[in-house]
């Protein structure tokens, strides 16, 4: 199936038949059940928005796709790979960025972006090029020499999408990635995962920020309780909920509280 | 609210909040480890007596009058103990002044901030002063034990040297700010308190390895020599030996110098204390170290890996000084390598425990920073490499670092006694790895500014790794005395850190 949804830049998003990720029966306990038997098919070349309350279980599912946590049952496949059975295959075309940028105050930019080139095993004369395009495209030219020690939250965020970039990942994976960011870096963050979803990268985000869900995403899976309690575009979730003109976050509301109250 | 009341309120403020961080450090902010810390600590003072009792027990009988040697001998133990309270107090200013913290609250409120940085100033004297009585606790105790109520007046000594000294690193440490900006004073500074911390001693053993060829620092404190050049017995520069053994009006004097000293400071300084935390929290802010521009390296991603972590070391200044003080711990036994070079005398096997010794502790200090101290965890698990590889690559970064440090050392003795360098490079491995392998049993997640507080994590840990050194550098020293009592040892030594892995969270 191919379909497409228009996007208000006036691009057609594409959904090839592959799936880029496809969780199945994921579940993770810590005191209480954080996430609970969850299926989760993301398509290749797409940009997913994961919304949901705090402690619905956005961060944990992520961070089990990303084989940061060992989920207690489930299966992961990244783009075919099993990701619990061969991680390091599947980490290969995968990034990850938390909400809180973690990078090393005592290396520049450049040294920090040319250090995850050599983890993921790329070739200098490859990302060195590219992690000077990313640099500038993210406003970061300037301070490339720079440690990163008296860089800001905004920056330091920055640095660490650029070190997410780097090695051209076929999934990436976001974790709140816009917090404590200004407008203009976060108009940067986003025009960058827009032109990596027009490349082909396949996006995974989760937000608080429902207006960027809303604008960005192809499709939008609400998590409620460790449950998927709904998933589709914003017109399919419309749709569900039965009122054309809804707004997201009446539509959010509806469907976080919904099991709560049960 | 009254000018006093608002000070004595914020000096309460300041002692709670050392109080809290105090503890937190020894429970390892636990609050479930409130009883166990407790507990612990009664449990190492009522142990700190008894190698208290054996260093000073003897000389509790001593009364005044002292002859020159003696006071030469007791002013230089005071002088040493003023000179490790004086790098602690360097240590703790520096770190108030870099702990942005409580600084924007502070200087947005409208109190006078001249008064509210003299009563930092105190809260850190105090702190300073309340560390030093602990410690020297035990020794005053054997002491009055011993020899009766008279060294009470010790503990006045403390009070004075810690006061004084907390005084003089405010003092230093402002100048510094002045002198070479806030960029180089945190390195410089904890540089200094390591130099300064180690300096007196190993200057002891220095003269008295280039005087009398032996590493006993108590040797040329009691020389004739030493004794002719000192002053007359009742010189001022006696005082705080008078005052130790129950001089009060020397103890007086010394007592009203120190607040003198310290009420200077804080007259002079407290308006320059909140400019510097002001430089201080800009620098941190500002980030304008920058790096050479060079072209991106090619190499394995293990190669990456060591590449980071060797940068990382390299530009560390906590680590730099602690290197530096391990180095400079090594100086006195390079020396006596270098003029018993040509034979083979007992002094030389005194080289083998401590360079044993500096191996094991710096392997330790450097395998916390590059396995638990990891400031980006989830770039680096979420990376293609297998955890195998990559505890590998780190691993391979710390026996590097001790190889690069202790090779030419070894190497050095083996011209000296091809057997001894032998001994003495097993040893240093078998050290380095023993302290490795434990901080690897006992890895957490932490931030590498952490490092300070990495001995609360697991006491275990910190008492198994310092055993470990320790019983590997009595291993190599009996090895080459009377191996078959080297052979029990280093057994013991190896059963010690085999226990160590029974009991740590790593062992499935």
């Amino acid at each position: 199936m191919v379909g497409s949804d228009a996007k208000p830049d006036g691009m057609a998003v594409m959904k090839p038949d592959s799936s880029a990720l496809e969780v199945l029966g994921l579940t993770k306990r810590f005191d209480r059940l954080a996430v609970d038997s969850l299926d989760l098919t993301v398509h290749a070349g797409e940009f997913y928005a994961l919304v949901g309350p705090n402690g619905a279980g956005k961060t944990t599912t992520l961070r089990m796709v990303a084989g940061l946590l060992r989920p207690d049952a489930g299966s992961v496949s990244i783009f075919g790979i099993d990701a619990l059975q061969d991680p390091v295959a599947a980490k290969q075309v995968m990034a990850w960025v938390s909400d809180e940028p973690m990078i090393y105050d005592k290396l520049t930019p450049l040294e920090y972006l040319e250090f995850v080139a050599g983890l993921w095993g790329i070739a200098p004369s490859v990302s060195e090029p590219v992690a000077q395009d990313l640099l500038s495209s993210l406003g970061l030219a300037p301070h490339r020499h720079e440690r990163c020690e008296g860089f800001s939250k905004g920056m330091r965020q920055k640095v660490a999408l650029a070190g997410a970039l780097v090695h051209d990942p076929r999934l990436i994976i976001l974790d709140e990635p816009l917090t404590g960011l200004d407008a203009v870096s976060a108009r940067h963050v986003k025009g960058l995962l827009g032109e990596r979803v027009r490349a082909g990268c396949t996006v995974i985000m989760t937000t608080h920020i429902l207006e960027v869900a809303e604008r960005m995403a192809d499709r939008i899976g609400v998590i409620a309780s460790g449950h998927l309690v709904a998933e589709g575009t914003l017109t399919e979730l419309r749709q569900q909920n039965g009122d054309a003109d809804t707004s997201l976050e009446d539509l959010f509301i509806a469907l976080v509280t919904l099991p709560e109250a049960a | 609210m009254s000018s006093a009341t608002a000070l004595s309120w914020f000096a309460r403020h300041e002692l709670r909040l050392a109080w809290r961080e105090w503890f937190a450090m020894m429970t390892g902010g636990r609050r479930k480890r409130t009883r166990a810390a407790i507990i612990g600590l009664v449990c190492f003072a009522a142990l700190l007596h008894l190698p208290a009792w054996a260093v000073i027990g003897r000389f509790a009988e001593l009364q005044l009058p002292l002859d020159k040697s003696s006071l030469i001998v007791i002013s230089a133990t005071i002088f040493l103990a003023w000179t490790l309270m004086l790098s602690q107090a360097i240590e703790s200013v520096t770190r108030v002044f870099y702990a942005r913290a409580d600084l924007d609250l502070i200087m947005s409120s409208p109190a006078t901030l001249a008064n509210l940085f003299s009563v930092r100033i105190a809260a850190i004297a105090l702190t300073v002063t309340m560390m030093a009585l602990l410690f020297s606790t035990p020794f005053i105790d054997v002491l009055v034990i011993g020899g009766g109520a008279r060294w009470l007046t010790a503990f006045g000594v403390v009070v004075a040297l810690g006061l004084s000294g907390a005084a003089i690193a405010i003092a230093v440490t402002i100048l510094l700010f002045r002198l070479i900006g806030p960029a180089r004073t945190r390195l410089i500074a904890q540089i200094l308190a390591a130099i300064i911390g180690a300096g007196f001693v190993i200057a002891l053993q220095v003269a008295a390895i280039m005087s009398y060829g032996t590493l006993s620092r108590f040797t040329i404190l009691t020389s004739g020599t030493l004794a002719a050049y000192a002053p007359d017995v009742d010189s001022i520069w006696w005082w705080p030996a008078r005052a130790v053994m129950g001089d009060n009006g020397a103890l007086l004097l010394l007592l009203a110098l120190a607040l003198v000293l310290l009420g200077s400071v804080m007259a002079v300084f407290s308006h320059r204390f909140a400019d510097t935390a002001i430089d201080a929290a800009a620098y941190g802010t500002s980030g304008t170290r920058r790096a050479k521009q060079r072209p991106f390296r090619t190499g394995s991603r293990q190669q990456a890996l060591r590449r980071k972590e060797f940068s990382l070391l390299w530009r560390d200044p906590w680590l730099i000084s602690q290197t530096l003080m391990q180095l400079l711990y090594l100086v006195p036994p390079a020396l006596l390598l270098w003029r018993n070079f040509a034979d083979s005398s007992a002094a030389l096997t005194l080289i083998t425990p401590v360079i044993v010794m500096a191996a094991g502790q710096l392997a330790g200090g450097l395998a916390w920073l590059t396995i638990s101290g990891e400031d980006a965890p989830d770039l680096v698990a979420t990376a293609p490499l297998t955890p195998s590889n990559l505890i590998r690559a780190k691993i391979e970064v710390v026996l590097i670092a001790v190889a690069v440090i202790f090779c030419p050392l070894v190497a050095a003795l083996a011209f000296a006694s091809p057997y001894q360098a032998a001994i003495s490079a097993g040893a240093v491995i078998v050290s380095a790895a023993s302290a490795t392998a434990i901080q690897l049993w006992f890895r957490v997640q932490a931030r590498r500014s952490q490092f300070r507080r990495r001995q609360t994590s697991s006491r275990l840990a910190t008492i198994a790794e310092a055993f470990s050194s320790i019983g590997w550098a009595a291993t190599a020293a009996l090895l080459l005395a009377l191996p078959v009592a080297g052979l029990i040892s280093g057994l013991i030594t190896a059963s010690l850190v085999a226990v160590t892995w029974k009991f740590s969270p790593r062992r499935e």
